[in-house]
C-alpha cells in the first residue's frame, strides 16, 4: 500500500499480525519526508534517530503481544507541543534554541502508547495565522498546489498527513487552526470541546480558546487518536473530569433520524460557488442517509471575528509576556538596563503578526479601553455561545463550510491582516462557544484544491459528531483522494 | 482615526516592544483598520449580559495539598540565556 494511504486502523492490524514492523513503516515515512520536504517545508525539527529507537521499542512490545492502539504508528507533532529533549520553537525566532525539559501531557500519552514521534511540524508563529506564512521557519506549502498556502496555523500538521510524511498528527485550534488547514489539504481535523484534552505543556496562545486535536486521513483514525489524548489531567485545571467514550465503538451508528441544522448565516454572499456546491452536495448525501436537515439561525455569527480578535489578542498579550529573555529563549541585549533588554529581546524575537496581536491585545486591556473592547467582547461571546446552545435545543449537529474559499495563493493576503482574519469566520464561533467541531473532505474546486465540510457538535458531543462524519465518509470517496507529489 | 501614532507608541511601551518609525506608521494604519472593524460590536446592546471568560462553566479547581517533585534547579535553568550560581542573571536593575 502507498505510504499516502496508510491509516492508524489499517496499520494497527498489520503491525499486530506482524505482517510489517514499526521500523519498516517508520523508514517508509522518513524516506517520504526525505523525498518531499524540500518542496513542502513541513518539518521544523526532525528526530530520525529517536524515531527509530521508538520504532524498535514498539516492535519489541508488538512481538510481546502488549501493543496499544498507537504502538509503532509514526506520528508528527505541531511544533507547539513541549517535547522533552527535542527543540520546540513554536514557529518563532524567540524560541529558536528552546529545548523543553518535560513532555506535554498529550505527548506523554502518545509515548505511553508506544507511538513513534518523527518530528516537529511547521506552524504560524505562536499559532497566530491562517496561512502558515508567519512561521520563522518559512512558509509550508500545500501539497495539492505548492503555490498555495496549506492553511494555518497547524499547516505543517495537515501537510504532513496529506503528503504521506506521517500517518497522523496533532495540531491545536484556537480559531480554526486544525479545521482550516485540514480542509485546505483534504484531510480530517477535529477540534474537541474546550476542556476535553489537556493543554499542559502546550505553548499558550489564547488560553480560553486553545484546544489540542488530531489531524488524520480518515474519521476512524480521528476517533482513535482523540481517544488516546482525551481525558482529565490534574496538571491542567481547565481539563474536564468526565469519562472519555469509546469513540470507535459507536462510529457505525449512522445518522438516520438525526436532525442536522444548516445555519443560514454561514451560507452568505462571500461564499465561493465551488464551496457552496460541495457543501450543498454534502447536504444531499446526509438527506440520502436518512438525516433530517433543518434551517437554523445563529444570529450573532457576523460579530464573531471582531469578538475573537479582541479576546484572543488580549489573552495572547498576557501569555506572551513571559518571553522576556530571562528564563528561556533567545536574549538580545546591546546595553542598557533590564527594561531595555526586555524591549530588545521582544522586538528582535517576535515576527510582525505576533507583534500586531500583542499590540492589539495590550490596547484592548489597557486602562480606559478595557470596558469598551475586552469586556464588550466577553459579553458578545456570551451571545454567541447562547446562539449555539439554543440551536442545539432543536438539532443534534450543525453543518457548514469550513472556510469561504479553498486555499488561497501564497502572498495573497499578507499585506491585509483584516482580510486574513475574515477568512476564519466559519471556524471561530465554535471556539468562542467552546464546543466541538471537525472538518472532513467534501470535494474540490475547479483548480483541484480540496474543500472541507464542517460539522459542529454539542459540547462534549464528539461521539455523535464522529458518527455523522463516518457516515459521510462511507458514502463518499473524497477521503481517498491524495495529491500527486 | 481610531488610534494615533502617539497612542500606538504608548501601547508599544506597555507591551515592551520598540518599533522603528516605519513600523510605528504601518502598525498605526493596521490597528486603526482593525479597531474600526471591531467597532461593529457596538451595534449590539449588551446591557445586563454576563461576560464569558470561559466557555465551560467551572468553579475553582482544587487539588490535594500535597508536596510533589519539581523539576529541580538545573533543569529550570537549562534554557536560561544567562544563569549564575543557580539563579537567572539579568542586567543591573538598581543603579
Amino acid at each position: 500500500m502507498s505510504v499516502l494511504q496508510l491509516t492508524i486502523s489499517g496499520l494497527r492490524e498489520e503491525l499486530q499480525a506482524q505482517r510489517t514492523s514499526a521500523v519498516a513503516v517508520t523508514r517508509r515515512c522518513i524516506e517520504r519526508i526525505d523525498n518531499t520536504d524540500d518542496q513542502l517545508n513541513t518539518f521544523v525539527s526532525r528526530c530520525d534517530d529517536s524515531a527509530f529507537q521508538d520504532a524498535t521499542a514498539a516492535d519489541v512490545r508488538l512481538s510481546a503481544g502488549k501493543a496499544a492502539t498507537l504502538t509503532g504508528i509514526p506520528l508528527g507533532l505541531k511544533d507547539i507541543f513541549s517535547t522533552k529533549g527535542l527543540r520546540t520553537t513554536c514557529g518563532s525566532k524567540i524560541l529558536a534554541n528552546y529545548v523543553p525539559v518535560y513532555d506535554a501531557t498529550v505527548v506523554e500519552r502518545l509515548r505511553e502508547q508506544g507511538a513513534v514521534i518523527v518530528g516537529k511540524l511547521n506552524m504560524d508563529e505562536f499559532a497566530m495565522g491562517s496561512s502558515n506564512e508567519s512561521s520563522a521557519a518559512g512558509v509550508c506549502r500545500n501539497p495539492w498546489d505548492t503555490n498555495h498556502v496549506p492553511g494555518g496555523s497547524s499547516g505543517g500538521s495537515a501537510v504532513a498527513v496529506a503528503a504521506g510524511q506521517v500517518v497522523a498528527a496533532l495540531g491545536t485550534d484556537t480559531g480554526g487552526s486544525i479545521r482550516q488547514p485540514a480542509a485546505h489539504c483534504g484531510v480530517v481535523g477535529l477540534k474537541p470541546t474546550y476542556g476535553r484534552v489537556s493543554r499542559y505543556g502546550v505553548i499558550a496562545y489564547a488560553s480560553s480558546l486553545d484546544q489540542v486535536g488530531p489531524i488524520t486521513r480518515t474519521v476512524e483514525d480521528c476517533a482513535l487518536l482523540l481517544e488516546a489524548i482525551a481525558g482529565y489531567d490534574p496538571c491542567d485545571s481547565t481539563s474536564v473530569d468526565c469519562p472519555v467514550p469509546d469513540y470507535q465503538a459507536s462510529l457505525r451508528d449512522g445518522v438516520a433520524g438525526k436532525k442536522i441544522g444548516l445555519p443560514q448565516e454561514y451560507f452568505i454572499a462571500g461564499l465561493d460557488p465551488a464551496v457552496k456546491a460541495a457543501v450543498d452536495a454534502a447536504v444531499e448525501v446526509y438527506r440520502g442517509l436518512g438525516a433530517e436537515l433543518v434551517p437554523v439561525s445563529l444570529p450573532h455569527t457576523d460579530y464573531s471575528v471582531a469578538c475573537y480578535y479582541l479576546i484572543a489578542t488580549a489573552e495572547a498579550s498576557s501569555n506572551l509576556a513571559r518571553y522576556d529573555g530571562v528564563r528561556f529563549g533567545v536574549r538580545h541585549c546591546t546595553g542598557g538596563g533590564l527594561i531595555d533588554m526586555y524591549q530588545q529581546t521582544r522586538s528582535a524575537g517576535f515576527g510582525a503578526e505576533v507583534k500586531r496581536r500583542i499590540m492589539l491585545g495590550t490596547y484592548a486591556l489597557s486602562s480606559g479601553y478595557y470596558d469598551a473592547y475586552y469586556l464588550k467582547a466577553q459579553k458578545v461571546r456570551t451571545l454567541i455561545r447562547q446562539d449555539f446552545l439554543k440551536a442545539f435545543e432543536q438539532v443534534d449537529l450543525l453543518l457548514t463550510p469550513v472556510a469561504p474559499t479553498a486555499a488561497f495563493k501564497i502572498g495573497e493576503k499578507m499585506d491585509d491582516p483584516l482580510q486574513m482574519y475574515l477568512s476564519d469566520i466559519f471556524t471561530i464561533p465554535a471556539n468562542l462557544a467552546g464546543t466541538c467541531a471537525m472538518s472532513i473532505p467534501c470535494g474540490f474546486d475547479a483548480a483541484g484544491l480540496p474543500i472541507g465540510l464542517q460539522l459542529i457538535g454539542k459540547p462534549f458531543g464528539e461521539e455523535e459528531m464522529l458518527q455523522a462524519a463516518w457516515a459521510f465518509e462511507q458514502a463518499t470517496d473524497w477521503h481517498t483522494c491524495r495529491p500527486t507529489l | 482615526m481610531k488610534i494615533s501614532e502617539k497612542n500606538v507608541a504608548y501601547v508599544a511601551g506597555l507591551a515592551r516592544l520598540s518599533l522603528t518609525p516605519e513600523e510605528l506608521k504601518t502598525m498605526t494604519g493596521q490597528m486603526d483598520a482593525i479597531l474600526g472593524y471591531v467597532d461593529k460590536l457596538n451595534e449590539l446592546n449588551t446591557d445586563g449580559i454576563i461576560p464569558t471568560a470561559h466557555a465551560v462553566p467551572m468553579a475553582n479547581a482544587f487539588r490535594v495539598d500535597q508536596v510533589v517533585t519539581s523539576i529541580g534547579t538545573a533543569a529550570a535553568l537549562a534554557n536560561a540565556p544567562h544563569g549564575a550560581d543557580g539563579c537567572f542573571q539579568v542586567p543591573k536593575v538598581i543603579e
